[in-house]
């Protein structure tokens, strides 16, 4: 019997048709992918089984009984689990604190807390899930790894029967996704059935069973990793042929250094960083999760301070202390996580796409022209395709790949000369990440020179000229077009030797 | 506004007509509330519509209006200013003690605004360039100004202030009180620089998200600076008209003011954290406050209950907006 069964759910929100007539079902011990390009209906489908939607039409079978939770809380009472992929814990709490909230274990007949009884519980669940977890320390010092197992073993201190996951892997290194999934696999053999949400297509081939996938509110079709392909996957998302990997043509003679970075060291991860990056070039930054490539990128940017190092801008020494300094030195910083760095999301896409350029969209000198701001954004919304009803739209009710085209064009009305892009396409989906690759691409065939940071690899190796390799805050390869492979990479990545490459 | 230009996909920019803004405007239901409270204690109270109590209770709204729309500033990043009634006590005493020491009335006026604005770039720099919380430096400034004023003053009013200042408060022009004329000379500059200057454009921004606009490369501490210098500004100006007013500097001026001043941002629909908010809100929140305080008096309610009703009007008026805000 399935765990869970849902028929015909229907789901409209105003002026959307969100799902319509979807079926989905799961059964004990089963990982399922729910796949779907943004907006596809993924959010709302699991806000609707877990209580957060009414749903309009359809019906929902918890364990072959008709259910129909009113809150979050009912399900959560039930045995459903959610784990967002924005983390729902209280950072300046620690781990105890945060695995018992709400939960609390007290001695016996007394108000007080029973830490010796919770911390004993804690030990037990985290050896269980096979992980080392500090109780001493807050969670928000943690890495975003040991924050979710600490998540996934709050749930578990209930009897939870379903586990959601959405996205859970877009911030975890290779290594810490291995550990997931190992911990995932645990939970499948326990019969703990398991919704996966991600944008990582190999991934999900390789921890489900099953794959669901969404196309504009209605079911698209079911795909069985074992048996279908990638592109059959990706067909069955999109709803057209694709060409998926968006590859740059290689065999380009670099121009004259415009950048060159040298001596780059500061707290807390970066040391003693040198490159030099050129006009029209792409040069890809690796490295795992921790390596220091955001770090490295803030401080070229001035937005956190360095100990050491500098900077050099077509071979004359710059002074940058600011963002503000860098804009004017013509770098742009496209920062890695869209809604808390680089947008502001009540308002409009006009005001958010003209932010960096007041100076440009002036008249008389002093007021901001509406006109200007509208002629400008109005180009960027045509020439990237950024689907919005007005430019008066908040950028608030944008999907996440429109949101990265906001910031995008926000940046390239600066006109910048160097593009640092930190994880351009995080959690977009398909179509709008080939979109943003032949975008970055365009933009170094003009003449932009581009470093592009990457935690997904074939973004990495179908855009890049040169691969620059980072670990634990050091370069520690680089690597030609020609030499740079998976194997390659992540061999510089992951292996600890003492000697750091020379760049 | 400006017209659209041509070559705009119809539509796209997203302009709608004048009179359907103003009716879905985020002012329009306080204002209906305004009215409706004024229709009520109209009837209770027929005196409120009188030419001499409306001439009043304008003149004291202004003062109110004038140290918000400062206070609007400053809450509108996220932040708080509570300094702002002992600055107008202060700048107040320094405006006076020039034009005792025989200084002319407009350079006296101007000392007693640089002193506020010197007192108000503190605030901003301790804020913005040293990092502390805007509630702890503008509490302490709070205690600090009102301190220094009775230290100075020894608690005793400042008297002799020249006649030919006393219009800026006392005076009319064109039937309306003078401090209404400044207030709304104020209010349209206010308006001006929020709607169409990248200034303006930028504290609405940090409101929103300090951190995206800090990576957009703008200047958001010296933005901050000088923001506490203009919640500054507009309590030395109310300070300082009320010595005209009283035709004295009081130690005790603008006591608790800043509680007014932050409930009639609040009340007009300004969000302590930041992002939204309007003059014109502003100003509908001090004409409700004003309203009813006069009411009250005028329907003989004591003055204890007064300050409980007004309590509960602000409580209400925030919880109001949460309510919508959540609709929405």
């Amino acid at each position: 019997m399935a765990l869970i069964e849902m028929q015909g759910v229907c789901k409209s929100f105003p002026g959307v048709r969100a799902l319509n007539n979807v079926d989905f079902s799961i059964s004990p011990g089963e990982v399922v992918g729910l796949l779907g390009e943004n907006g596809a209906g993924k959010s709302t489908l699991m806000k609707v089984l877990a209580g957060v939607y009414k749903a309009d039409a359809g019906r929902i079978l918890w364990q072959g009984s008709p259910a129909r939770f009113k809150t979050i809380q009912d399900a959560n009472h039930a045995g459903i689990s959610l784990i967002f992929q924005e983390l729902n814990n209280c950072r300046n709490l620690k781990p105890l604190d945060n695995l018992f909230l709400g939960r609390e274990l007290f001695l016996k007949g007394t108000p007080f807390l029973d830490y010796a009884r919770m911390r004993s519980k804690a030990l037990e669940l985290f050896s269980y899930l096979g992980v080392q977890v500090d109780l001493d320390q807050e969670v928000g010092l943690m890495s975003i790894a040991v924050q979710q197992m600490i998540e996934i073993a709050k749930a578990l201190l209930t009897e939870v029967k379903l586990l959601i996951m959405d996205e859970p892997t877009s911030s975890l290194s290779d290594k810490e996704t291995a550990m997931l999934f190992k911990v995932i696999r645990e939970l499948k053999a326990k019969g703990i059935a398991i919704i996966f949400i991600s944008h990582k297509l190999n991934e999900v081939f390789e921890i489900t069973d099953r794959v669901a996938v969404l196309r504009d509110g209605e079911n698209a079709g079911d795909i069985d990793p074992k048996r279908d392909t990638l592109v059959q996957l990706i067909t069955c998302m999109v709803g057209r042929e694709l060409n998926t990997l968006f590859s740059r043509r290689a065999g380009r003679t670099p121009g004259a250094e415009v950048l060159r970075v040298e001596g780059f060291s500061g707290p807390p991860l970066v040391k003693e960083v040198s490159f030099g990056l050129h006009k029209g070039e792409i040069l890809g930054v690796a490295g795992l999760i921790g390596a220091g490539r955001t770090e490295m990128a803030r401080m070229i940017i001035g937005a956190d301070p360095r100990t050491r190092g500098k900077v050099f801008i077509d071979g004359k020494l710059v002074h940058i202390g600011s963002p503000a300094d860098a804009v004017k030195a013509g770098i742009a910083y496209l920062p890695e996580d869209r809604k808390v760095q680089a947008l502001v999301l009540p308002m409009s896409v006009r005001e958010n796409v003209t932010m960096s350029i007041h100076g440009l969209v002036r008249r008389l000198g002093l007021f901001l022209s509406r006109r200007k701001e509208n002629r400008v954004t109005d180009g960027y919304v045509d020439s990237l395709g950024i689907k919005v009803s007005s430019l008066e739209q908040t950028v608030n009710n944008l999907s996440g790949g429109n949101q990265q085209k906001v910031v995008i064009a926000k940046w390239l009305a600066t006109h910048p000369r160097i593009l640092i892009l930190d994880e351009p396409t995080r959690g977009i989906d398909v179509a709008a990440k080939a979109e943003v690759h032949r975008m970055i691409s365009e933009l170094a065939d003009q003449g932009v020179s581009i470093l592009l940071i990457s935690s997904e690899l074939p973004e990495i190796l179908s855009l890049s000229d040169r691969v620059l390799v980072m670990h634990e805050g050091r370069v520690k390869a680089t690597l030609d077009r020609s030499e740079a492979s998976q194997e390659s990479i992540m061999g510089a990545a992951l292996i600890v030797d003492d000697q750091g490459v020379k760049v | 506004m400006e017209s659209t230009a041509g070559d705009l996909v119809p539509g796209r920019s997203g302009h709608r007509s004048m009179p359907l803004r103003i009716l879905q405007s985020k002012e329009s239901a306080i204002f209906l509330a305004l009215l409706i409270i004024m229709a009520v204690i109209t009837y209770v109270a027929p005196k409120f519509l009188s030419a001499s109590n409306l001439f009043l209770i304008s003149r004291q709204i202004s003062f109110v209006a004038i140290v918000a729309f400062g206070e609007l500033f400053v809450i509108l990043t996220g932040g708080i200013d509570l300094s702002v009634g002992s600055l107008m006590a202060l700048a107040g005493m320094a405006a006076a003690f020039a034009m005792n020491a025989g200084i002319p009335v407009p350079e006296a006026v101007a000392i007693g605004l640089l002193v506020g604005l010197a007192m108000g770039a503190v605030n901003g720099a301790l804020i913005s360039y040293v990092n502390i919380p805007p509630f702890i430096v503008t509490l302490g400034m709070l205690s600090t100004a009102s301190g220094l004023v009775l230290g100075i003053t020894k608690g005793w009013p400042i008297t002799n202030i020249p006649a030919s200042f006393l219009p800026v408060a006392q005076g009319a022009f064109l039937r309306l009180p003078i401090p209404l004329w400044i207030a709304a000379g104020l209010a349209v500059i206010g308006h001006v620089v929020l709607t169409y200057t990248a200034f303006g454009r930028r504290t609405y921004a940090i409101g929103g998200n300090e951190q995206a606009t800090f990576l957009s490369g703008i200047n958001v501490k010296r933005i901050k600076f000088i923001l506490y210098m203009i919640s500054a500004l507009g309590a030395s100006i109310a300070g300082i008209i009320l010595v005209a007013r009283f035709n004295s500097a009081q130690a005790d001026t603008g006591r608790g003011w800043e509680l007014d001043a932050i409930a009639a941002a609040v009340i007009g629909g300004t969000s302590l954290a930041g992002g939204s908010g309007s003059i014109l809100g502003v100003v509908i929140g001090a004409c409700i406050m004003g309203v009813i305080r006069n009411g009250l008096v005028l329907m003989r309610v004591s003055s204890y209950w007064q300050t409980a009703i007004i309590g509960i009007i602000i409580v209400l008026a925030a919880g109001l907006d949460r309510l919508k805000a959540k609709r929405s």
